[in-house]
């Protein structure tokens, strides 16, 4: 794995990349490294949701609320116990998988579209909870000045913390992509009725990948408190599991890194033109349907497309059309 | 090896299969003829879990498996291919086959190793032996119609089934097709001593490759035996092999 990785075309570029991004915050303004590590944490949530969506083909219509729940776990554990910090960082993606996992054994019981109802359903009924349990979650206040070691509670401390983790988590999820479990799972995305002829118990292993994903929506969550310091019921209301699934769609479903580009243009047209009007949604509407009528494959997957090699077979084996590794442009 | 007694299973009004019954043993190449609408497809789809019976027993190697799902079934050894190609399209066909083959050595929900690893021997033996080797980095959905059914029977492979049950195997083949993929059938069934049970329009390709026949109409079983007892028997010339 670890030779397929360095040995990759892309690996210069990320690179690369990655080096800029950690020298970054030396010379930009604050405001910059704030606007980039909310896009890290974004991307992640993204990205763990196109592990179901664009990799499992499963209709996770409400993929904030494991954000959401994530992230209050966190917050509840540093505000309400006097647990090590370390503990409540566990936690949160441990949690938020569990409810992946309840959530989810309910859901794949059915198909398509009326798992994402479904899924809606069981997700609002939790928002409901978080939202009106003032004694617990601080109900639609939130909650805020959640304490952070000293070690990430500065900016760019927290900036590197964010940047590590995300690195991190995409090793392991491009791993996971590329494992046997990866594989099983695009091919129920592909033909699960065929997958149930060659033995694989289909539900299983989409409940696997709902698990796993949540708890890299778990990890996002967590990185928005040592963001942000702070939580609030709009985490798991259903309009923010629309926008991510609207990032995934902007970057490429069948990409690696597509939801990454996704995140990016999202957050940088809610900064940068919601200064201007409150309906940047307008805008980012035009984007996506322009996306849809021209880049059917997405950003991401346009751009794959066109560097793609040339032959007919150029195709690494064992591996889907969309194997190029993750880039970052 | 596999016993199908006297199975039902309607849609709606519509009886499908009627009382079907059906033997295959150990090591033969059997068939199912039969017209259009005879019941063949309802029939392998109830044998392999795709639908579920609504009487009758569905016996293999001395187990009822008539209750279980398809993916039990398979990993009991029962293994097919589909009439209508029935691949996974985006994968490559080396892909195809390998996720096949993950589930059959129960590697498939592997998390950190490399799938590209994994299997590799099983799934490119299974692919020289029907001949895709040198197509394994093409993405299946590009393959020909014709290449697509052979890969069909390669995922089916994967499994390393016991019972191989192939449904018009040959469907949409050109006539040299035709006969190169039931060469391979019947290689493959020697090679790997195989158990084949298939169903197909060409009747000389049936008489030619099967060692016992079952006969199909409306949902029954007219008569199962061998090639020439069927060939002569005279309710089959009448309500099958005289349209023909």
């Amino acid at each position: 794995m670890y030779r397929e990785i360095v040995h990759s075309k892309w690996f210069g570029l990320v690179a690369g990349i990655f080096v800029v991004l950690f020298i970054l915050p030396l010379f930009a303004p604050r405001f910059y490294v704030y606007i980039l590590a909310l896009i890290y944490v974004t991307a992640l949530l993204a990205m763990s949701l196109n592990m179901v969506v664009g990799h499992g083909g499963l209709f996770q219509f409400h993929h904030g609320v494991f954000y959401g729940v994530g992230a209050y776990t966190v917050a509840l554990m540093l505000t309400k116990t006097k647990l090590p910090v370390v503990v409540g960082f566990i936690a949160g993606p441990i949690v938020a998988a569990i409810v992946g996992l309840i959530i989810g054994w309910f859901c794949v019981r059915l198909t398509r579209l009326y798992f994402g109802m479904l899924q809606i359903s069981l997700g609002s009924l939790i928002w409901a909870i978080v939202f009106r349990w003032y004694g617990f979650t601080g109900g639609d206040d939130g909650i805020h000045g959640i304490p952070m070691p000293s070690l990430i509670s500065s900016l760019n401390s927290s900036y590197y913390f964010i940047l590590i983790i995300l690195v991190v988590c995409l090793i392991a999820m491009y791993m996971i992509l590329k494992s046997p479990f990866g594989s099983t799972l695009q091919a129920i995305r592909d033909n699960p009725q065929r997958c149930e002829a060659v033995g694989i118990n289909v539900r299983r292993y989409q409940l696997g990948g709902i698990v796993v994903a949540t708890f890299f929506a778990g990890v996002a969550g967590g990185l928005f408190v040592v963001l942000e310091r702070s939580v609030f019921a709009d985490l798991l209301f259903w309009t923010l599991s629309l926008e991510i699934f609207i990032m995934c769609l902007l970057g490429g479903w069948f990409t690696f890194a597509g939801p990454v580009l996704g995140a990016a243009m999202t957050v940088a047209l809610r900064t940068f033109v919601g200064k201007y009007t409150e309906y940047w949604t307008l805008i980012l509407g035009v984007i996506l349907i322009l996306v849809i009528f021209f880049l059917p494959e997405g950003v991401m997957g346009y751009f794959q497309e066109i560097f793609k090699p040339r032959t007919k077979e150029g195709i690494e084996r064992g591996q889907p059309i969309n194997a190029a590794g993750g880039s970052n442009r | 090896m596999l016993q199908v007694e006297a199975i039902d299973k309607s849609f709606e009004d519509f009886m499908a299969v009627n009382g079907a019954t059906l033997t295959v043993g150990k090591g033969e190449i059997v068939a199912v003829i039969g017209p259009n609408g005879a019941g063949k497809t309802t029939l392998f789809n109830l044998i392999t879990g795709a639908l579920k019976r609504d009487k009758g027993r569905i016996i293999f190697k001395g187990e009822d498996i008539s209750e279980l799902p398809p993916y039990q079934i398979c990993k009991k050894g029962i293994a097919r291919s589909y009439q209508i190609v029935n691949i996974f399209p985006r994968l490559t066909v080396f892909g195809n086959v390998q996720v096949a083959a993950l589930s059959h050595q129960k590697r498939s929900s592997n998390l950190f190793r490399p799938a590209q690893n994994i299997a590799v021997e099983e799934t490119r033996r299974i692919l020289e032996s029907v001949g895709l080797l040198d197509k394994e980095r093409s993405i299946a959905g590009s393959l020909s119609h014709g290449d697509q059914k052979i890969l069909e029977i390669a995922i089916a492979l994967g499994n390393e089934p016991e019972l191989l049950i192939l449904d018009e195997p040959t469907a949409g083949m050109s006539p040299e097709e035709t006969s190169a993929t039931m060469e391979l059938v019947r290689r493959l069934a020697q090679m790997r001593g195989l158990t084949i049970l298939f169903c197909e329009h060409d009747m000389d390709i049936v008489f030619s490759v099967a060692q016992s026949i079952m006969v199909m109409h409306q949902g029954r079983t007219l008569v199962q035996g061998k090639p020439e007892e069927v060939r002569k028997n005279p309710i089959v010339q009448e309500a099958y092999l005289g349209v023909e």
